[in-house]
């Protein structure tokens, strides 16, 4: 039986129907991807490299699934990983409308921290950093995490007993922080200026194992391995309808034809409004654009990432030698991914006051992403009103960092009804104002 | 080798000698020409080294669009890294040094990674580096670092000094060439307000090297005329070095002016960033040549055969005695005749078009060049300089036919309208089959706030690529932009151009067509980044078909000049790859700058002192005068307390503490928002805004009064005192007086817009000094001038009057728990009310304290303060403050939300004194703990300290916190772990601490 050997024929899907194939698709367990290591490139490189293979297949969508995810973006991909590692659920597919890791994944500053202050946030950071210490050998993928350390600078004294309390409840949370003198913030961090003149560094919180990835390497790894447990990523694939039968979901209409599932995980960022309309609920968000820019690369010269809030900005230096900086959200709601000049010229501003020396460094580009803004700046990870469908969204300017961890309780939360790590995040608080505020700690959330 | 001619050039000013220097070489140049010319008129054409393989890098282009000549320019506080040399003008004394090497630029060890080449594809690092898991940041990652990254990072502060500049008009012309000339020309005419910009320093473009007449003028000519004719009219701006940086959103533009990189002893700005807002935009920014894709175009020595025309007529430098053409089209002969004309070998044109060209060729014939048709390379001898070129069949798979010695190589693929700026919001973009370019999409333009387009292209910039069609077009453009501004266009002559016909190009995205995998880890797609057509292939192979994610995968176009050479050569071997047409694979999206601008000039003057204004209030001087150590507060500055000599800050707030208590303390509370609300229906108005009832306030009287958001929770306190019927001012905290100012407008102008309220922020306007302490009354009726007695003017009473001879009105309010009077003046004459109170207070024991006296004071009161007691969750019946929440009212801000079920939860944190057991003081943002962990393994809390202070007049730690159910459990002993692993403990207490009664206020 075919079923035994795991080999199903392709079923034939929609307007594709000229792909009546005989593609065999194999089970997951006896896909073999070709595993990344030095070995494998010296082996390729004798020929050229002609032999490596797709990094994910590329599938049409079949009729049902036991799980959809809408948008493959980081917290969808690994919304899928999860469920497949942890939770043995594999026939799943993450639906795409662009080119996966193309939302706010693939265009954020990347940095990774966990010095949350309210103690859901700080589970969930903390379980993704955690995660993320291990992932380039979970995926066999180097996503490049760097534990290179974060500061948070305080340069007023709200902001000192701010981050005095974060670390106070950091201790108790498992969550390494500590608050450090202007000496050793110099000492960390030799660009800076320490002595003002307008805000000078009072001391700052200092997580030492937070740090940067490389983000779209994130988005690539999570792809790669969930193709290879037999999931289905689909790209150029927008979903655009929501169907229900009852109050229980059923499947999505997408472009590329209807698609079934039990179960339906709507992971799409900047888009969640758009998506939860289709399924029938609302949702407290607001999108507006947020905007980075790097300077052209130079040889290394900052070791850690630092954010200064008062003065708004934040900077780090990238592998390849680019100073990444970014700083505040647009103040009114778009969907342009452009957002306001006068934004950049307050943060370079701001970095040149805190760091001098970028005054002679060049802006090579500037990008904006579209962030998903709830009223408390906490994520929602939440049961909707629609049966069998979930939503994980909010993540607003501070998400990257949360791509492992969300992932995970996402999964649980898809898998089993509710997890620890997702279970204060619901959609519910905000009727019941049972807000989850991270802006508390004079925190802006990167 | 590269040298400089007899002759002329164009730029040059040859009686003028100019000394620099090339890594501590000392070499020559000319007045006028750019550092790149000057280096390949010293015989430099191993100008760098590549990012990834550490490659030989010479100079490919001559403008904006070089990718490899880039330099550490200057020193000190002068220093800039990445310079692009090519757009860097040379002046006496300039110090350059190349990058991205060790030790030398000659013998890099950096060049190891060019052996490893075959072992570093793209994407390589996603694949490596894995295991061991800590060898990522202690040894991988420092050294790609280390190897990455071009430039010196800079070390000095920036000596020099960058403005900002507004400009608005009726039409921006961005590029000076021959299209944006005669655009400029067409719309000056109109009497439109025109600002014409040029990245250069020079104007005219392309056309005077490339050839033609224009009306029967040399292309020299008519420009000098031309701008002769646009310098004397009054509408019309050029500006020079000014580069168009992005266009963005409704017409604003950036100019990105460098006005003294070439003179840097010259006095003022070194950039200045232009905000322009334009009706209309023309952008007249000209075509990007197109390297080709032969395995060894990277070797130094191959560059673009417009660029090497460029250094041979404008600057008179001759990039090799022997000079290979190799091209797909017709412009590449014309550097050929450059060439011949300046009497340089050309050993050979190779044409890779089986028929070869038009009329350009037959001239190139005619001077006795070959031309070998239907040709490409297989390939390019030499390392750090050219040596020869491999000759093959263009339709085969490189099988060398010959080999022609030679010492640079011309090459071209055509040419790529600059569709940057067009495209930057949003501007769309078709391909021409025939001339194998992206060029304007004029049905679909970037539209402005109206829905309107706002951006017009012209010439090149717009695929025009016949003189001819270039000065019509610059017209036509002028003309719509004029029309579309709303002003009368004026006909003008259209200016006659005419140029050779040119026979169609061919598209040639890999040469020879057939090249074998070993030919193609050897074509460079782009210079600085080492990507390669294998790499670009690769990336389809494994899956990476968005332009995006190739792009991501490879780093094509991501390097410093942002892929204006690679880009479409790239796009053109990915889809070759995917078997997609270019359009369908589409472009990367194009992003502001066009090219990299100073950060500098992003920041303008607001620098330092510039930075943000610290604002002051009148008293500030004295302060100074008087040791105060300063507490920023917002864009305020505050005295938080006044050490005395040996005295620490801790010794001072308390002495300044028990002062206030025992004698008479001064605060200058200046700086305490204050808005008057006015009108009608004022009263109705802050209803809304506070919990309390605020209308049935008796002009006269004060009332403490409390704001929460939307969401109930508590965002602002204050007094608010009723002038007049219509007429009230409301205090806020310091830092909330423009928020809530904002705050209250908001809900104006949006909500209840036909209220009759008006609200002014008049906290600059007075001065305000808080007289607190048993001595108060007794100092100002030392001062004299009017009634201050209990029966006249009671607690939480105002009156307007003199004291001292100056105009006042006091507030009975305090916030300290002394008899207190707050006293609000003109700024004008908050200074001599303060001197007038310290004089005359001497003998009542004045002294002034600071903020820190003041938080001390008011938590021994149990008074909460914004921003301690409160974070953005608290509401106020967590504070106890239920009393100032009214009952009766139908509905204030936040109403609704004090009704939700979380906020009405009996088990909510509530405020409590805690008073520890050994006297000593909880640290700041402590947690009592409780019991065991949660399902995350975090530590169970139980409750937080908001404000914690040492107390003077108790003499012990007292705090304010949150605690779960705290008011009923008094008596109950907490825990609070400190970082140091050992923990406090206290006791839960009431809240006011001091004068439970109010006795002393009310005096
Ligand atoms: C400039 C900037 C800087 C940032 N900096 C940081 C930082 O330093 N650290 C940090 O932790 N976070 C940062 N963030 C936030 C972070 O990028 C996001 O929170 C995170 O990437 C969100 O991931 P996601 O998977 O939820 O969304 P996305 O990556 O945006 O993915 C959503 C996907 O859904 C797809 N989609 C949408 N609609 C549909 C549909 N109808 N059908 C199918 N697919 C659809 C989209 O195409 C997209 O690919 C930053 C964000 C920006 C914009």
């Amino acid at each position: 039986m075919s079923q035994m050997w795991g080999i199903v024929p392709l079923p034939v899907v929609g307007h594709s129907s000229n792909r009546l194939t005989l593609l065999a698709r194999p089970d997951w367990d006896f896909i073999a991807m070709k595993r990344y290591s030095v070995f494998a490139i010296a082996r390729e490189a004798a020929r050229y490299h002609t032999g490596w293979e797709r990094a994910w297949a590329a599938r049409a969508p079949k009729k049902k699934y036991d799980v959809i995810i809408v948008g493959a973006g980081g917290h969808g991909l690994a919304t899928a990983y999860y469920l497949g590692r942890n939770h043995g659920i594999r026939n799943v597919a993450v639906l795409e409308k662009g080119w996966l890791g193309g939302g706010n994944t693939g265009r954020n500053t990347t940095i990774i921290r966990s010095n949350y202050l309210q103690d859901p946030s700080a589970a969930i950071y903390e379980k993704s950093r955690s995660l993320y210490e291990t992932l380039s050998q979970d995926l066999n993928y180097n996503v490049m995490f760097s534990p290179r350390g974060v500061m948070m600078l305080a340069q007023t004294h709200h902001e000192v007993r701010g981050y005095q309390r974060t670390a106070h409840a950091n201790a108790l949370q498992g969550v390494a922080t500590e608050y450090i003198s202007p000496q050793r913030v110099k000492e960390l961090c030799p660009i800076i200026d320490i002595d003002g003149p307008r805000y000078p560094v009072l001391g700052a919180l200092w997580q030492p194992r937070g740090g940067t990835a490389r983000h779209d390497a994130v988005a690539w790894g999570y792809a790669r391995a969930c193709s290879d447990m037999g999931m289905d990523i689909i790209q150029q694939c927008e979903v655009t309808a929501v169907r229900q039968s009852g109050s229980k979901v059923t499947g999505v209409s997408t472009t590329k034809g209807e698609i079934d599932c039990d179960k339906l995980g709507i992971v799409v960022a900047g888009h969640s409004g758009v998506l939860a309309d289709m399924a029938g609920f609302r949702l407290p968000i607001e999108s507006v654009a947020l905007q980075a820019l790097v300077s052209e690369p130079i040889k290394p010269c900052m070791d850690v990432v630092v954010m200064a809030n008062t003065v708004h900005g934040y900077m780090s230096q990238s592998d390849k030698g680019e100073m990444v900086i970014g700083g505040g959200a647009d103040g009114y709601n778009n969907y342009t991914q452009r957002g306001s000049f006068h934004h950049i010229e307050e943060t370079v501003r701001a970095l040149i006051e805190t760091f001098p020396m970028i005054s002679r460094l060049k802006m090579l580009r500037q990008w904006g992403g579209i962030v998903d803004m709830t009223g408390d700046r906490s994520p929602i990870l939440s049961k909707t009103p629609l049966e069998g469908c979930f939503i994980n969204c909010g993540w607003g300017t501070g998400g990257f960092k949360a791509i492992p961890g969300s992932g995970w309780g996402m999964a649980e939360l898809m898998a089993k009804g509710a997890s620890p790590l997702t279970d204060a995040f619901t959609l519910d608080r905000f009727r019941e104002g049972r807000f989850i505020d991270e802006s508390v700690a004079a925190g802006v959330a990167h | 080798m590269s040298t400089r001619l007899a002759r002329d050039g164009r730029f040059l000013n040859k009686s003028k000698a100019i000394k620099f220097t090339f890594n501590g070489k000392q070499l020559r140049g000319f007045e006028g020409d750019t550092l790149a010319s000057a280096l390949l008129a010293n015989g430099q054409t191993l100008v760098g080294r590549s990012f990834k393989y550490h490659r030989p890098r010479g100079v490919v282009a001559s403008g904006a669009e070089e990718p490899n000549a880039l330099v550490n320019l200057g020193a000190e506080g002068r220093f800039e890294p990445n310079a692009r040399a090519t757009t860097t003008e040379v002046f006496e004394g300039l110090k350059a040094a190349s990058q991205n090497h060790w030790p030398s630029l000659d013998f890099d060890v950096g060049a190891i990674n060019a052996r490893l080449a075959r072992f570093l594809p793209a994407g390589f690092y996603y694949k490596m580096f894995i295991h061991p898991r800590p060898f990522w940041k202690y040894i991988y990652e420092p050294f790609i670092r280390q190897s990455a990254g071009l430039g010196k990072a800079p070390k000095a502060r920036d000596a020099d000094t960058y403005d900002h500049f507004y400009a608005h008009v009726d039409i921006l012309i961005i590029g000076g060439g021959v299209a944006g000339l005669a655009a400029a020309l067409t719309a000056g005419k109109s009497g439109a307000r025109v600002l014409v910009i040029e990245q250069t320093a020079h104007w005219g473009g392309r056309a005077p090297v490339d050839g033609g007449t224009i009306d029967g003028l040399d292309p020299d000519e008519w420009v000098k005329k031309t701008l002769q004719a646009l310098e004397k009219m009054k509408n019309i701006i050029l500006g020079a070095r000014m580069m168009g940086t992005g266009i963005y959103d409704h017409g604003y533009v950036l100019g990105y002016e460098r006005l003294t990189d070439h003179t840097p002893d010259q006095d003022g700005p070194r950039h200045r960033l232009w905000r322009i807002r334009a009706k209309q935009i023309v952008t007249a920014t000209g075509a990007i040549e197109r390297p080709l894709s032969f395995a060894g175009n990277d070797v130094p020595g191959v560059m673009l055969a417009s660029a090497i025309r460029d250094y041979v007529v404008n600057y008179a430098v001759s990039p090799g005695d022997r000079t290979v053409i190799v091209t797909n089209n017709d412009d590449a002969y014309r550097t050929a005749l450059a060439l011949k004309d300046a009497g340089l070998e050309v050993p050979a044109v190779v044409d890779a078009r089986p028929e070869g060209g038009g009329a350009l060729m037959q001239q190139v014939k005619d001077r006795g060049v070959r031309v070998l048709t239907g040709k490409g390379i297989a390939g390019v001898s030499g390392g750090k300089q050219v040596q020869g070129v491999k000759i093959c069949a263009q339709a085969g798979e490189g099988a060398v036919l010959e080999e022609i010695p030679c010492d640079a190589v011309a090459m071209s693929g055509g040419w790529s309208p600059v569709v940057h700026l067009w495209s930057h919001c949003g501007g769309k973009l078709l391909w021409d089959q025939e001339k194998a370019h992206f060029h304007p999409d004029i049905g679909r333009a970037p539209t402005g706030a109206d829905g309107e387009p706002f951006v017009i292209p012209a010439g090149a910039a717009n695929g025009s690529m016949s003189l001819a069609n270039v000065l019509a077009g610059g017209v036509a453009a002028g003309q719509m932009a004029v029309e579309r501004a709303g002003l009368k266009p004026k006909r003008i002559a259209t200016p006659e151009g005419d140029s050779v016909t040119e026979a169609p190009m061919q598209p040639v995205w890999m040469m020879p067509q057939g090249a074998g995998v070993k030919l193609r880890n050897k074509m460079w797609l782009d210079y600085q980044n080492d990507v390669k057509v294998s790499d670009v292939q690769l990336a389809a192979q494994e899956g990476f078909e968005s332009v995006e994610h190739t792009k991501r995968y490879t780093t094509l176009g991501m390097a410093t000049d942002q892929g204006k050479l690679s880009n479409i050569n790239g796009l053109a071997v990915l889809s070759n790859a995917l078997n997609a047409d270019i359009p369908q694979v589409g472009t990367t999206t194009f992003r502001p700058p066009y090219t990299p601008i100073s950060m500098g000039a992003i920041a303008g003057e607001a620098r330092a002192e510039l930075f943000q204004p610290i604002r002051k209030t009148p008293i500030h001087e004295w302060h100074d005068d008087n040791g105060a150590y300063w507490e920023p507060v917002g864009h305020w500055r505050r005295p938080y307390c006044y050490p005395r000599d040996g005295e620490s800050h801790a010794d001072a707030v308390n002495r300044e503490v028990t002062n206030t208590r025992e004698n008479l303390g001064l605060l200058d509370a200046s700086t305490l928002g204050k808005i008057v609300v006015k009108g009608p229906d004022a009263g109705e108005f802050l209803d809304m805004l506070y919990t309390n009832m605020i209308s049935t306030l008796k002009p006269g009287r004060c009332r403490y009064g409390l704001m929460c958001s939307e969401n109930g929770f508590l965002i602002d306190d204050g007094v608010v005192a009723r002038i007049d019927d219509d007429t009230f001012l409301c205090h806020t905290t310091t830092g909330g007086a423009d928020r809530i100012h904002a705050h209250m407008e908001e809900w104006l102008q949006t909500e209840w817009w036909d209220w009759k309220v008006w609200t002014v922020n008049l906290t600059e306007q007075y001065a305000q000094i808080a007289v607190v302490g048993p001595n108060a009354r007794k100092v100002l009726e030392k001062l004299g001038g009017m009634d201050v007695s209990k029966d006249t003017l009671p607690f939480m009473a105002w009156a307007d009057g003199q004291i001292g001879g100056i105009d006042v009105r006091v507030y009975r309010i305090s916030f300290s728990g002394e008899l207190s009077y707050e006293i609000a003046v003109r700024a004008g004459q908050g200074r001599a009310l303060w001197d007038a109170l310290v004089e005359a207070g001497q003998e009542f024991g004045v002294m002034p304290y600071g903020t820190e006296a003041l938080h001390v004071m008011r938590a021994e009161k149990g008074f909460i303060m914004i921003g301690d007691e409160t974070d953005g969750t608290v509401i106020p019946q967590d504070l106890g403050l239920h009393w100032a929440i009214s009952k009766k009212k139908d509905d204030y801000l936040g109403k609704r939300a004090h009704e939700r079920s979380h906020m009405v939860d009996p088990d909510r944190w509530q405020l409590v004194g805690l008073e520890t057991i050994d006297g000593s003081v909880i640290p700041d943002g402590a947690y009592a703990v409780a019991g065991g962990t949660n399902e995350n393994g975090q530590r169970n809390v139980q409750g937080r300290v908001t404000s914690t202070y040492y107390s003077p007049t108790l003499k012990r730690g007292i705090a304010m916190g949150l605690v779960h159910n705290g008011p009923d459990r008094m008596g109950e002993r907490l825990e609070f772990p400190k970082i140091d692993g050992t923990s406090v403990f206290a006791k839960i207490v009431d809240p006011v601490f001091y004068d439970k009664e109010g006795a002393k206020q009310d005096v």
